[in-house]
């Protein structure tokens, strides 16, 4: 068991160092200027000078990027070039905000995609299987961006529920957290929602199909037991995987989603750096959220052995 | 002995701090900005809603009217003791917002410091200045290199704005996350991307004129969001709405939306002499630049993009500017001449340009829509969307044929033209040439007399409608939106929510 986890421990450190280096690599490799952007309408020669100067964007690249991971071995992921701030400041500020709306995004899915699929494949054929295909249709159809717009408009403009954007942090005050974003929650989880029923209907019409649910009918057990204890337990295991790879969708979708609603999340962080060639903040998110993933993965091996014993002596 | 407590109270009530206390302003005004801000350091930052902040956070030497004209801000007055030396007699009794006294030396060492500190993005603004030096504690003498007329304007922007010795000296290159200055209000708080919260100062000099306890700068970038926040009352002031909004946002009898010309224009760059690039048709001979320019209806084109809010033009100086050159006009669209001139310069048709416009949605109809004019004159005109950054550089190193990007203005007509035109000046990027525009363009900063100078941009002006190295499209406006409970808002062409007299009504 030590020898594997030792194994798998130290296999994460080439990786994280080699996405450090391809991260360095291919940000060289987007054209435009970064001193060029930092100095101004004016760009004065001499200040594009002097700002290489200053970032080291005038040395060899090998140096820059030494110079850099060496930075980050001691915990220092450096400056925005923009802003000045600490990178990791602004990565410690950003990423709560875009988990916190992940994870209400990823409850609104739930709670609407699971039942809704449920429902539908149990009233199969009548007018609630039709109403809520059309309501999963329209989820996965609709653009977040246009559902973010109509949604501020009826509920901010005309009726004055929500604020229309804004972010509060949840220690700050937690109502005006969950009101700043519940809409760019329901807008992001609307679409994963539309997903999710649509396999739970699948998935549950195969499970209504099988010996043990004609069994369990048999046995003279309510219908509603039958589905939910018998049935959706079963139906529910691909759904779940499914659910897992829709994670990656959520953080994608954050990007436009805070931008419509201007919550200063993690999407917003690594646009913004991008466009405006802040090159400390773009390696900085990317080795972030890099670790996060390798980290979990780590932890999902560590599961499995813990799970299923034979992995333990191989 | 409690008589005697209650008198002391009331007598404590009556001081004229506590008189002050009681009418210091209580609400809050929140202001939506199109984009988050650099850096508010005022001799490193470089963005135009970065200005927007320092309009309350940093005052400047001086400032502009709606007319132009160079008002007193820090600067109580100005005199020429000769063309190189220029005299500013400083307000008194102007504090910092550390307490500190905002005096010759102050002045001397932000001057000193916009030229000096390594990254500055002043540096080229004040680059006629020699050096600064300290007459009296509310004197300054800033000797020039050489005669400098637009020197006084450059001095009602950022590189006019005087920060706390004490302050910068002890934050260094950190200055800007914490900026001490001498505006209205002092920096409290900022969440990247999100916000920026200043706190009224009570010291300020002008305090009588300010209404708020505080203000929050927003961030909102998508314009669609802007306007509902607006309409939701989220914020009191929206800045740049986009102009296909404006229908829309004048029905709301809750706002007030206001469109004023700027200082800048939308123009297309053409690659007159950088490069292989220069070397095509377009950017070899004037005669296709004309036939070019007949091809495209302005004020259609303006109509379709703009609403029809924006100018058209064929100069840089704003219409606003007393040295705007009313006689050279944008020409009419005239297909036949302009098949004419292309055959006069014997090119054969059709003529391909490739036209890099940036990645907005308003840009890129732009290219369009000239793209469809220019070809009933002949022209085959690729338009490629290409993300900002990469534009800059594509135009640094002459990898472009014509490019569409603008200019945010300047006061003085000199920030509009000079750089742009005068031979290798640092943002003449296309390498346009001519020895005449020079003369001028140097004979126009060497005198203070407006009318001669008035007099020799005409010349500039016309020579360069002439030779096209920039095709002029339009004179900017600014497209702004408040609450209709909101008074006192000045529409000044350098588009800065002004927070002087600012009110709003309960």
């Amino acid at each position: 068991m030590k020898g594997h986890l030792g194994k798998r421990i130290l296999q994460v450190i080439p990786t994280l160092l080699l996405v450090s280096i391809l991260v360095f690599c291919l940000q060289q490799l987007m054209p435009g200027d970064p001193a060029m952007v930092l100095a101004g309408e004016e760009r004065d020669p001499n200040v594009i000078a002097q700002i290489r100067a200053e970032l080291w964007l005038d040395r060899p690249l090998p140096i820059q990027y030494l110079h850099w991971i060496g930075g980050v071995l001691q915990g220092d992921l450096g400056f925005s070039w923009r802003i000045r701030q600490p990178v990791l400041q602004l990565v410690a500020t950003k990423l709560p905000v875009t988990l916190q709306l992940g994870a209400m995004a990823f409850a609104i899915a739930v709670g609407i995609g699971v039942p809704a699929g449920i429902l539908s494949a149990v009233k199969r054929n009548t007018k609630w299987d039709y109403l809520a295909n059309g309501i999963g249709l329209a989820g996965l159809s609709t653009p977040n961006f246009w559902l973010g717009i109509m949604l501020i408009l009826l509920v901010s403009v005309k009726l004055g529920w929500l604020p229309p954007s804004g972010y509060v942090p949840l220690s700050e005050d937690w109502r005006q957290s969950l009101a700043t974003t519940i809409m760019p929650a329901f807008v992001l989880g609307n679409a994963i929602a539309a997903v999710l029923m649509r396999h739970t209907r699948s998935a549950m019409l195969t499970a209504m199909d099988q010996d043990y649910v004609r069994t369990a009918r048999a046995k003279g057990l309510g219908e509603w037991r039958v589905v939910l204890k018998h049935a959706l337990r079963n139906a529910l295991v691909p759904v779940v995987t499914l659910g897992a790879l829709e994670l990656g969708t959520l953080l994608s979708g954050a990007v436009l989603t805070e931008q419509v609603f201007s919550i200063p999340g993690f999407g917003k962080l690594i646009v913004d750096a991008v466009f405006n060639r802040d090159y400390p903040v773009v390696q900085g998110v990317v080795l972030v959220t890099a670790t996060i993933y390798v980290l979990l993965n780590l932890l999902a091996d560590v599961l499995y052995v813990v799970i299923n014993p034979r992995l333990r002596d191989a | 002995m409690r008589r005697l407590l209650f008198a002391a109270t009331v007598l404590a009530g009556i001081t004229p701090a506590a008189v002050r206390a009681q009418d210091a302003p209580t609400q809050t005004l929140r202001i939506a900005l199109a984009e988050d801000g650099d850096i508010l350091d005022p001799t490193i930052a470089r963005t135009f809603v970065g200005r927007i902040v320092f309009a309350g956070l940093c005052d400047k030497l001086f400032d502009i009217n709606e007319k132009l004209e160079i008002v007193p801000q820090l600067a109580a007055s100005y005199e020429w003791a000769d063309p190189k030396t220029l005299i500013l007699h400083l307000r008194p009794g102007v504090k910092f917002h550390d307490g500190t006294d905002m005096d010759a030396t102050a002045v001397k060492y932000s001057l000193d410091r916009h030229v000096n500190l390594p990254g500055s993005t002043r540096k080229a603004e004040l680059g006629a200045m020699d050096q600064a030096v300290m007459v009296d504690p509310l004197t300054v003498k800033v000797l020039l290199k050489t005669p400098s007329s637009p020197f006084v304007a450059q001095l009602t922007d950022r590189a006019g704005m005087i920060v706390s010795p004490k302050a910068a000296e002890a934050a260094g290159k950190d200055f800007g996350l914490h900026p001490v200055c001498a505006g209205p209000f002092k920096f409290t708080e900022r969440v990247a991307q999100d916000h920026i919260t200043l706190d009224r100062f009570p010291d300020y000099w002008d305090a009588k004129n300010i209404h708020f306890a505080r203000v929050i700068y927003r961030v909102i970038v998508d314009n669609s969001a802007k306007l509902a926040n607006l309409q939701a009352g989220a914020v009191e002031i929206a800045e740049r709405l986009a102009a296909t909004d404006v229908g829309d946002a004048r029905k709301d009898p809750k706002l007030n939306i206001m469109v004023f010309p700027s200082l800048g224009y939308q123009s297309l760059n053409i690659n007159v002499g950088n490069g292989p690039k220069s070397k095509l048709p377009l950017g070899a001979s004037a005669l296709v630049r004309k036939a070019f320019e007949l091809s495209i209806d302005r004020t259609a084109l303006m109509q379709v993009v703009t609403n029809g809010l924006f100018t058209p033009t064929a100069q840089g100086i704003p219409p606003t500017s007393p040295y705007y050159a009313g006689e050279v006009k944008p020409p009419e669209r005239d297909i036949a001449k302009a098949k004419a001139l292309l055959a006069q310069a014997g090119v054969k048709t059709p003529v391909t340009i490739n036209l890099t416009v940036s990645t907005s949605p308003d840009q890129r109809q732009v290219g369009e829509v000239i793209q469809s004019m220019a070809s009933e004159a002949g022209f085959d005109v690729k338009v490629q969307a290409t993300e900002f950054a990469s534009m800059l550089s594509a135009e640094g190193t002459g990898d472009f044929e014509a490019s569409g990007i603008g200019w945010s203005g300047r006061a003085d007509p000199d920030g509009n033209l000079y750089s742009f035109l005068y031979t290798n000046g640092p943002l003449n990027d296309w390498k346009y040439s001519n020895k005449d525009v020079d003369t001028w363009l140097d004979a126009a900063r060497a005198t203070t007399d407006v009318p001669q100078r008035k007099a020799l941009y005409a010349k500039v002006v016309a020579q360069v409608e002439q030779d096209l190295p920039i095709l002029y499209l339009d004179s900017n406006a600014w497209i702004t939106g408040a609450s209709k409970k909101l008074t006192g808002f000045r529409p000044i062409a350098d588009g800065m929510v002004r927070l002087q007299g600012l009110e709003l009504s309960k």
